[in-house]
């Protein structure tokens, strides 16, 4: 088989595509997950803090939402989503390069 | 300049090339936005007009790979214009059967079969360099939809545990934009990748034909003609490739349509990097299904999937046999007389297989149409060899045909 196949190539190909294919996705969806508050179920302080200020904000409204978030979570999601928005940019550059 | 020893014959070469880079744009939309039509984080029109956009710059973007896409597959020293011509009519027939079916099946491979078939039947098995078939062709289209769907089924599970106490609408809100970037990169590599294929046949007929000299460079009409067919193939659509791609194989929301199109781009430009080229359908699809796999209680149709799968393997066969079809005909009727009678036949062909699509048109209306499982009507009409209930089925997708089950019924009683 080896005459076929670059066996080294493959390799790197498969480790590098599990950490940026899969990677990106879940450090978006951590991004996410920072900037929404916990369910209902969940009373960590974080979540009972953007409970409040969000009551505080807009009254009764049931929706907690996006961007009353506290400092801590709103800097990991944008540090999680810059890593994102870094990699297309890494994307664009190596397309424009000429790839290889 | 030198002398062009051809040049109605050439202009009808680079013409059939445009057409076949035509309809790899609008076969290859759903690589991209299929998700992002399925999970409505874009209109379909813009959907396809933001994908064809990206592919036109994406074919201006780099000119490194625009060398014969059939390099180290054939030998270069046999190809001349018929055999060009005939290798693309394959590439085109194919594509627009499988494009009929709503299959989603590789671009490249189908000009590759064509290419091969037609130096089989113009120099016999002398031509082909078997060795690289299998390492540049056939491995690559095993290994591409595992990689694919192992890490777009990771990519998906990963973030449906992280994100799975979000209230839904909150996750569509927030993943569509990922959506659309992944998306959008899928594209931007798709116009840059595939549109240089098209590109290096056009330089390869010129030089073939005598038009320039062999050590040219592609020509900036080449690029912006095979940029603006590539766009034009895009925005158009190949609508039923995608509600295959967005509704048939698996039911997506936003994060497995952001997952899938990650590990898409991820994959198909790593693998260009590291030199291992990988085929944009077969990954985008694997990603897909992959999405599916990863996704806790979502339903994958395997049915879909396996008939998929199938054309795949059939690719190369058909799309070669079709290639020997044309040259064998060119050279019976022989002279430039024997291509123009090959081109006469492929714009009649495409234009029947374009009347079939109407029977059952699939647009950016309907596209996103409630999916009936009709893979196994079509699988059945297709054992008994029923045109007429093949056209009826028609794609599979069948947005509103109870017909099809009609027939099946009939079918199954006539053959009871």
């Amino acid at each position: 088989m080896s005459e076929y196949i670059d066996v080294d190539a493959l390799l790197r190909v498969v480790v590098a595509a599990v950490i940026v294919g899969a990677g990106l996705p879940a450090m978006f969806a951590l991004g996410v997950r920072a900037l929404v508050p916990s369910g209902a179920g969940r009373a960590d302080a974080a979540g009972a803090a953007l409970g409040e200020s969000a009551g505080g904000s807009s009254g009764a409204s049931a929706e907690v939402r996006v961007g009353h978030v506290g400092a801590g979570r709103r800097v990991a999601a944008v540090a999680s989503f810059a890593v994102c928005v870094a990699a297309i940019v890494a994307g664009i550059a190596f397309i424009v390069s000429g790839g290889h | 300049m030198e002398y062009v020893t051809e040049p109605i014959l050439l202009v009808v070469v680079v013409v059939t090339a445009l057409a076949f880079d035509f309809t790899n744009g609008f076969h290859d939309t759903g690589n991209a936005m299929a998700t992002s039509i399925a999970t409505r984080a874009l209109k379909p029109k813009a959907a396809v007009l933001l994908s064809a956009s990206l592919n036109l710059v994406g074919a201006f973007l780099s000119l490194a790979v625009a060398a014969t896409i059939a390099k180290g597959i054939v030998d270069a020293g046999v190809v001349t214009l018929p055999v060009v011509l005939a290798g693309l009519v394959g590439g085109i027939v194919w594509n627009l059967l499988t494009w009929l079916f709503g299959i989603p099946s590789s671009s490249s491979h189908a000009l590759i079969g064509g290419v091969v078939g037609a130096v089989l039947a113009a120099v016999g098995t002398d031509g082909v360099i078997w060795s690289g078939v299998i390492s540049k062709v056939m491995l690559p289209a095993l290994i591409a939809p595992v990689l694919a769907i192992g890490v777009g089924a990771l990519g998906t599970w990963m973030v449906a545990r992280i994100t799975k106490d979000i209230p839904e609408d909150t996750n569509s809100r927030m993943f569509r934009w990922g959506q659309i970037g992944s998306a959008s990169l899928v594209s931007l590599a798709h116009g840059t990748n595939d549109a240089q294929k098209s590109m290096g046949i056009i330089l390869l007929a010129l030089i073939a034909g005598g038009a320039v000299d062999e050590s040219s460079g592609v020509p900036f009409w080449v690029v912006a003609s095979c940029a603006i067919a590539m766009g034009l193939g895009t925005y158009l659509g190949g609508w039923r490739v995608i509600r295959t791609l967005g509704k048939g194989l698996v039911e997506i929301d936003s994060r497995q349509g952001m997952a899938a199109e990650t590990s898409s781009a991820a994959v198909i430009l790593l693998s260009s990097h590291f030199g291992y080229s990988l085929s944009t359908t077969h990954v985008a699809t694997g990603s897909i299904l992959g999405s599916g796999v990863g996704m806790p209680g979502a339903k994958v149709r395997w049915g879909v999937a396996g008939r998929m799968f199938t054309a795949w393997l059939v690719t190369l066969p058909a799309a070669g046999i079709v290639g020997a079809a044309c040259l064998w005909l060119d050279e019976a009727i022989g002279g430039d007389a024997g291509s123009y009678v090959v081109f006469g036949l492929l714009v009649a062909v495409s234009t029947a297989i374009w009347l079939v699509s109407r029977r059952k048109p699939v647009d950016h209306t309907n596209v996103n149409d409630e999916w009936e499982d009709a893979s196994t009507q079509v699988a059945e009409v297709v054992a008994t060899h029923d045109p007429a209930a093949l056209a009826t089925v028609g794609a599979g997708p069948a947005p509103s045909g109870t017909a099809a089950t009609t027939h099946r019924t009939d079918d199954q009683d006539g053959r009871a």
